[in-house]
């Protein structure tokens, strides 16, 4: 500790040095303290300014641009069809590994008594995810996953097919408002806050993009209600 | 740690300009970049007032650089996380070694991250019977050819699809002699196989981060693949690497420099994961690392600020510079000679490794200014680069020839009257040379420059001559 307690102060006083000053005055730290309470939002795009049904719209439109597609269902009993009706057109196994979250569990899936599923994180061999959406920033097409107990990472990352049920109404304009949903409903940060906009992908090879490099290959947004 | 040949840069230029692989990979993806780029930039209306937020966030952070990076460490530890300070590479290659021997690692996966090739972690890996495992699609065939990044985005920029068959027939030798590789889409479909058992074996995962966020204690990586997720979301120990420079203030600050990110590097909108990670697993957690390290290196860095290179640190490392610069279109990354390639590596390369080394870098240009009109932060590359010319020529580092070349020169430019009489000589003796034809195949002393092109003959005269003629006229003041 002792060690990296010198590195610290070696490198604080050549940041210093280099700035010509001595640590911040008070009144210049409790400012800048003040700035990261406040975070004050910049520059946001006009794109996303619209009403709900509109950026709803450009949030669905967005997740086709990046190749990604959306299904709309009017309430969560749309829910089983649309996700038997996908795996079937994608010619998937109906069987996935599901988020333990209260919002999926009030699903009633004895419509499709054929798909199979489990609760819980996801394993290599799971081909297809179903993961609880937190919010969707219509500005890209963006989904904002974050971590939980009850909305494992690895759902986000490990199957073939990335499927999310979103709430139309967890659609926002900017990705400044997601932020600020998640600081009212989380209260701090979670472990692990991911930003997914559209299905994995490379260019890795002669600049070409291709789909479906080391996260899913496809990735299908179920949008509840209006 | 990567050995440097920056001071071997005209023999690395040539011998670049003379590789037929490296010139078709280089005339194939020259264009594309800058294309994209182009087209996400036209979509967004508020894109030069961002350039102008994006640049004044960073100025804030590097004024303060000090209190933020206190503030974010601060929050690491709150959050259950490590923080490693380090000053130089060799502390930083060492912390890493400490975490992965406690945590009894066997292999090693990594996220593409250039401050883990400044650092040299895999060497030092390797050294130690670590085995590091880059994930990064182009990282991945490099690691299996023993070759370095070319391009800071776009590691394999220099390969074409032929050396990607061949590395992967030769590096899987238990693949099927029939197993074709026609498509791009058949060598991506290996290589995730291949990394799957990879990542589900890895003991520790190493990735960079684009940024830290001071409000939150968070690293943040933008990949496309998901590789970088999955190195840091399977294994029992995650450790983000970064220098100082990496971080923001708030979360809105981070994504006022995402929106720019992305345009500026691949012309996308947004990547396609980008991904804020704070700490360990939390109670309750199903998956993610039990051990969360971050490791801030300065490496040089702190000696820039305050000096006119400082500006040199609101680098957010998209490309865009390399992808528009002639040189780089040229010769391409590896002839630079060390990690950071074009001309922020021309700019960043002899502030951390030292203008004795990479003094022939900042040269490397035609200043055309390209980088800089691109450049999401506006760093002043070109200008960068004249102040490290002059640094070259006062610390006298510069070849005596084109010293005394210099000095002739400047001899002649502060006595106008010799000038003038010397260029009029000049225009009428190429005028002459050159006859009908208007145009020169070859000029005494300007082999170099003949060789590739003819040069246009003057018409004769000099431009001082027709002016005083034209004012003699009376058609201009």
């Amino acid at each position: 500790m002792s060690a990296a307690g010198t590195s610290k102060d070696a490198m604080l006083t050549a940041i210093r040095r280099g700035l010509r000053r001595r640590p911040l005055p008070e009144d210049q730290a409790f400012a800048l303290r003040a700035r990261l309470a406040a975070h004050p939002r910049h520059v946001i795009p006009a794109r996303s300014r619209l009403d709900h049904a509109g950026q709803v719209a450009l949030f669905a439109a967005n997740v086709e641009k990046e190749f990604g597609s959306v299904v709309r269902v009017d309430d969560l009993a749309g829910v089983p069809a649309a996700v038997a009706d996908y795996l079937a057109a994608q010619n998937l196994p109906g069987q996935f590994v599901i988020a333990p979250h209260p919002g999926l569990r009030a699903i009633d899936w004895s419509s499709r008594p054929l798909l199979r599923f489990r609760e819980g994180r996801a394993e290599a061999t799971d081909a297809v995810a179903i993961q609880h959406g937190f919010a969707g920033i219509a500005e890209t097409g963006t989904l904002m996953l974050p971590s939980a107990p009850e909305r494992p990472t690895t759902l986000n990352l490990l199957a073939e097919a990335a499927i999310v049920v979103l709430a139309a109404d967890r659609v926002v304009g900017a990705y400044e408002e997601a932020w600020d949903l998640l600081r009212a409903e989380m209260g701090g940060m979670p472990r692990n806050v991911m930003l997914v906009t559209g299905p994995s992908r490379s260019a890795d090879i002669e600049q070409a993009l291709e789909l479906g490099a080391h996260g899913p290959r496809r990735l299908h947004v179920v949008l509840v209600g209006g | 740690m990567q050995i440097a040949t920056s001071s071997e840069f005209k023999r690395n230029a040539h011998d670049a300009l003379a590789d037929v692989g490296l010139q078709k990979a280089l005339a194939r993806s020259g264009t594309s970049f800058i294309a994209r780029r182009a087209a996400a930039v036209a979509a967004l209306p508020e894109f030069e007032a961002l350039r102008e937020e994006a640049r004044a966030i960073k100025d804030h952070t590097l004024a303060h650089l000090d209190f933020y990076l206190e503030a974010y460490a601060a929050r690491v530890t709150a959050a259950g996380g490590t923080v490693h300070w380090c000053t130089d590479a060799a502390e930083a290659r060492a912390v890493v070694l400490a975490i992965c021997q406690e945590a009894g690692a066997r292999t090693v996966t990594k996220g593409k991250s250039m401050i883990s090739e400044e650092l040299g972690i895999n060497e030092h890996l390797e050294r130690h019977g670590i085995v590091p495992v880059e994930t990064d699609l182009g990282e991945y065939i490099l690691q299996v050819r023993h070759e370095t990044p070319s391009h800071i985005i776009a590691p394999a920029f220099h390969l074409n699809r032929e050396d990607w068959e061949a590395s992967f027939r030769a590096a899987h030798t238990d693949l099927p002699a029939d197993r074709v590789f026609h498509e791009r889409r058949d060598i991506l479909t290996e290589a995730r196989s291949r990394l799957r058992e990879k990542f589900l074996a890895a003991d520790v995962g190493i990735t960079g981060a684009n940024f830290l966020v001071a409000e939150t204690g968070s690293s943040v990586i933008v990949t496309n693949e998901g590789n970088g997720d999955l190195t840091q979301t399977l294994p029992k120990v995650h450790i983000a690497l970064a220098s100082i420079e990496k971080v923001v203030p708030t979360l809105e600050d981070c994504m006022s420099l995402l929106r720019v990110l992305a345009r500026s590097a691949t012309g996308q909108d947004f990547s396609v994961y980008t991904t804020f990670s704070t700490g360990a697993r939390r109670p309750g957690d199903l998956d993610g690392p039990e051990a969360y390290h971050v490791v801030i290196v300065d490496n040089g860095r702190s000696g820039m600020l305050g000096s006119e290179f400082q500006p040199m640190l609101r680098c957010i490392r998209c490309a865009a510079c390399m992808n528009h610069c002639p040189v780089y279109g040229a010769v391409g990354g590896h002839a630079y000679g060390w990690v950071y390639p074009g001309p922020m590596g021309s700019v960043l390369t002899p502030a951390l490794i030292g203008v004795d080394q990479a003094g022939l870098l900042p040269g490397a240009s035609t200043f055309c200014g390209k980088c800089e009109s691109v450049c999401p932060v506006k760093i002043p590359l070109p200008n960068l680069m004249r102040h490290w010319r002059e640094r070259e020529f006062e610390r006298h580092l510069t070849p005596v020839g084109q010293r005394s070349n210099l000095a002739l020169w400047a001899f002649v430019a502060k006595r106008p009257a010799l000038y003038r009489a010397l260029t009029r000589v000049a225009a009428f003796g190429l005028r002459s040379l050159a006859g009908r034809r208007g145009r020169l195949a070859h000029v005494p002393l300007a082999g170099g420059w003949t060789a590739g092109r003819d040069l246009p003959a003057p018409e004769g005269d000099t431009f001082f001559a027709r002016y005083a003629r034209a004012q003699r006229a009376g058609r201009v003041a």
